[in-house]
């Protein structure tokens, strides 16, 4: 119990007043800049930076706690409500997110989030506080095998998602695949698939994909039929959670929390793949059948796995002074600043800094919950902008969103390139959802794949290297070979479900 | 909210200024918290702080391909003088990779600022335990050794292991190079056994190297380094014939007046001789290159052409 009282002590020194109001600007501050799309939360702490180099070392952190998880919650605000997602890993929350703010349920769907990212947040954190050093020593012998292994394993579970049509499943998946592929092969250094065009050599960004093909897709998409349907008026939903929805979300979120955390420890890990999993697990065990028309458990999941990666992100950096994201070697050069050189000494020679880091996320993430909580009527109340001056507003938020991250307008003409195949996927009924994963899966499977067969030189056996590889492998197989047993008996309960909500995808 | 984020994104674009103004941008090629915008924000730090420029400095990061798409953009901003650029080697290898034909040296060159020592690294229970060890085994069979880098084709922890390979007279076609995004990953590969060998800045590896984790075969610069790195040996001491330095500093667009570029090179100069400076390169265990107007010039010339050969001895090219 040492380390629950060096814990206690990183607070006792945190838990200043002043800290605190250190604490609710950074939460403040990270949240707006969550908002704001194209901006994240490393650009942030990169912008700060300069401020803080004159405060002590532990208002410093506080701040960074809580511009850090205020710009992880932040990018989930727009997710839900605008169905604009300003960073890769709140993707999956716009899917459930915005379709529950479409049913009037914003504010639901806002709680469940800020609930969601605080528990998992503080779950990491005690993790990260208690078992850093042995969590670091495993993370660091999982190699390309098996990451590729986890990949094969998530693209095996898009298989769940393709829809009715098997045929126009495989096609956005494979068209998402494609898209990927697109820019610098960075083994060899050889373009593909960019015409010549010099931004293009790029890989594209995930964030201008999903935006195009999700908002500007779908502005296009209710433009194309505002004179022919009826106004769908957002109904006026209730402000608060109610019992049932708690009930629905304490699981999803102690779920992703357990996919999130080890996948942020891992140096390779990121965000990405925790949500994606977070979310296809959730709409496996769901019964409801009401995926696709705004389940709470698919906003829960991922925003909980979301936020206990970005804690997991702590576990290399503090045991092995490891930077493993843009916002960690930000960090981490925010510590040489105080003359402290980042390393595997880090928690024995600085434990004093690292327990009030430690503390400060701690506040952050409770001052984020306080803070945000009472905001989520308010903001839910945004939809009730009249349709064509709301659209009017996500289109802007979305060029802005694709013009900020790079000052370059060709970025626009990308997204409206987006938009306009998401417009085209939703007339011929292609489910958006397997593109998006092909887009974020693909790249990252292939530099991992290449990684395993360049050290095996070509070797295909080396794929099976590591155990827990071999491990992943098995489950894939047991899950496939199982599957036809396990659709018959599920056949009768899901049929129904599945063809509406297929029918909400496609709408 | 709104009106916010427009002016966040007037004043990241530059609005157009009068030349008489005395503020500056400065472009970032390359992502928060790496050595680019280390490198950058520390001058701009020092800068400000002094009120050297007597104006005020905008930092911009401008990312993609590699720093080509910051480069690119320089180009077409000619004759603006109030902007500068962070650059450097990384910046260089990517123009060619990414295929952008815009040179530095056809840029104003305003001055090199820091230069930085790659290291040869290996885990410490390696059986490599002197970089003669490792030329021996990697001659004998260059597929044994699997090397990796914190950069992608064209960067400097890529075109390091390539040119250390030549001079060890080793094809650099036969090396097996894998490339990581950053000293992190590469790092993790180290301690995990995945590769044999890392090639990379050293700055990053301080905390590695002093807990006896990773240990350092030898140093590229033509001196050895300090601190925890002062018992690696040079290449050249070691027989070696092989300097490497990665190294970044500052452009201007091209086309700005040789009054204006002269006062840009003076402001640089009083930046690098403050108090502040030195201490920044001391914290960042950077070394002091301070190479200013045709020299630097001449220095980036030849550092193009000799990114050009080792790329074309690649077939890259």
């Amino acid at each position: 119990m040492e380390n629950f009282e060096l814990l206690m002590g990183g607070l006792e020194s945190a838990l200043t007043p002043m800290n605190l109001l250190y604490a609710a600007i950074g939460v403040l501050l990270g949240t707006f800049v969550g908002v704001l799309p194209g901006i994240g939360p490393a650009m942030a702490i990169a912008l700060l930076l300069p401020v803080t180099y004159r405060l002590e070392p532990t208002s410093a952190f506080i701040m960074f706690a809580g511009l850090y998880y205020g710009g992880m919650y932040g990018g989930s605000t727009t997710s839900i409500l605008l169905n604009t997602p300003g960073e890769s890993a709140s993707v999956m929350t716009a899917l459930e997110g915005n379709r529950m703010a479409r049913a009037g349920r914003g504010a639901q769907a806002l709680a469940t989030a800020a609930v969601g990212s605080f528990v998992a947040g503080t779950i990491g954190t005690i993790l990260v506080a208690f078992f850093s050093p042995a969590l670091a020593d495993v993370a660091v012998d999982l190699g390309a095998p098996s990451y590729f292994a986890l990949m094969v394993l998530a693209l095996v579970m898009t298989t769940t998602v393709l829809g009715t049509s098997a045929l126009r499943g495989f096609a956005a998946l494979f068209l998402g695949l494609t898209i990927g592929l697109v820019g610098l092969d960075l083994n060899t250094g050889q373009p593909r698939l960019t015409f010549g065009v010099t931004q293009l050599v790029d890989r594209l960004d995930i964030v201008v994909v999903a935006v195009g093909i999700f908002a500007l897709g779908e502005a296009l998409w209710v433009a194309a039929h505002l004179r022919r349907k009826p106004t769908h008026v957002i109904p006026v939903g209730r402000p608060w959670m109610g019992r049932e929805d708690w009930g629905r979300s304490w699981k999803p979120w102690l779920r992703g929390t357990a996919f999130g955390f080890p996948f942020g420890a891992l140096p390779a890990g990121g965000a990405e793949i925790p949500t994606f999993l977070s979310y296809l697990t959730e709409r496996k065990l769901s019964k409801r059948g009401d995926f696709g028309r705004g389940a709470i458990e698919g906003v829960a999941g991922p925003e909980a796995a979301n936020n206990a990666s970005a804690a997991g992100m702590f576990v290399p950096m503090l045991a092995l002074g490891l930077p493993v994201t843009a916002t960690a070697s930000v960090m981490l050069s925010a510590l040489q600043g105080y003359g402290i050189t980042p390393g595997p000494q880090l928690m024995t020679d600085h434990a004093d800094l690292v327990w009030t880091l430690l503390a400060s996320l701690l506040i952050g993430n409770t001052l984020l919950l306080v803070l945000n909580l009472p905001l989520a009527p308010l903001w839910a109340r945004l939809l009730r902008i009249p349709r064509p001056q709301l659209y009017a507003g996500i289109l802007f938020f979305a060029c802005l969103g694709a013009y900020a991250t790079n000052l370059d307008p060709f970025d626009i003409g990308l997204l409206v390139a987006f938009g306009l195949l998401g417009l085209l996927m939703r007339r011929f009924g292609l489910p958006v959802l397997p593109l998006i994963l092909g887009v974020i899966l693909g790249p990252l499977m292939e530099s991992k794949l290449r990684e395993a067969l360049t050290i095996s030189g070509g070797d295909y056996g080396g794929l099976l290297s590591e155990p827990l590889a071999v491990v992943i492998y098995v489950l894939i197989a047991l899950f496939m070979l199982g599957r036809p047993f396990i659709a018959r008996a599920r056949a009768r309960a899901e049929q129904s479900a599945v063809v509406e909500e297929e029918k909400e995808l496609v709408d | 909210m709104l009106v916010t984020c427009l002016l966040a994104v007037a004043s990241a674009c530059g609005v157009t200024r009068g030349e008489e103004s005395r503020d500056l941008d400065m472009w970032i090629p390359n992502s928060p918290g790496g050595g680019y915008d280390q490198t950058g924000r520390a001058a701009v730090g020092v800068l400000d702080r002094d009120n050297l420029t007597g104006g005020d400095i905008q930092v911009t990061n401008i990312l993609g391909a590699g720093g080509s798409v910051a480069m690119s953009r320089l180009m077409s901003e000619e004759g603006n003088g109030n902007l500068l650029m962070t650059i450097g080697l990384g910046v260089v290898g990517s123009t060619y990779s990414f295929g952008v034909d815009a040179r530095p040296q056809d840029a104003t060159p305003i001055a090199q600022l820091i230069e930085e020592q790659e290291g040869v690294l290996v885990p410490a229970d390696s059986p490599f335990k002197t970089i003669d060890d490792l030329v021996k085994a990697w001659s004998a069979d260059p597929d044994s050794v699997v090397v990796g880098g914190g950069s992608s084709p064209g960067g400097p922890d890529h075109l390091f292991p390539m040119q250390l390979a030549k001079a060890a007279g080793i094809d650099p076609k036969e090396v097996k190079y894998v490339p990581y995004d950053g000293g992190g990953p590469l790092t993790s590969a180290l301690l995990g056994h995945k590769i044999e060998v890392g090639f990379s800045g050293l700055a990053e590896f301080e905390g590695q190297v002093e807990a006896g984790e990773l240990r350092v075969l030898a140093v590229s610069g033509d001196e050895r380094g300090t601190g925890v790195f002062a018992d690696a040996p040079t290449l050249t001491e070691s027989g070696i014939d092989l300097v490497f330095l990665n190294w970044r500093g500052i452009l201007a667009p091209p086309g700005i007046s040789d009054e204006r570029r002269q006062e840009l090179i003076d402001l640089l100069t009083r930046m690098h001789d403050s108090k502040q400076w030195q201490q920044a390169l001391k914290d960042n265990g950077w070394t002091d290159a301070f190479v200013t107007g045709d020299d630097f010039h001449d220095l980036l010339v030849e550092q193009d052409k000799r990114v050009a050969t080792t790329l074309k001895e690649l077939d890259l090219l």
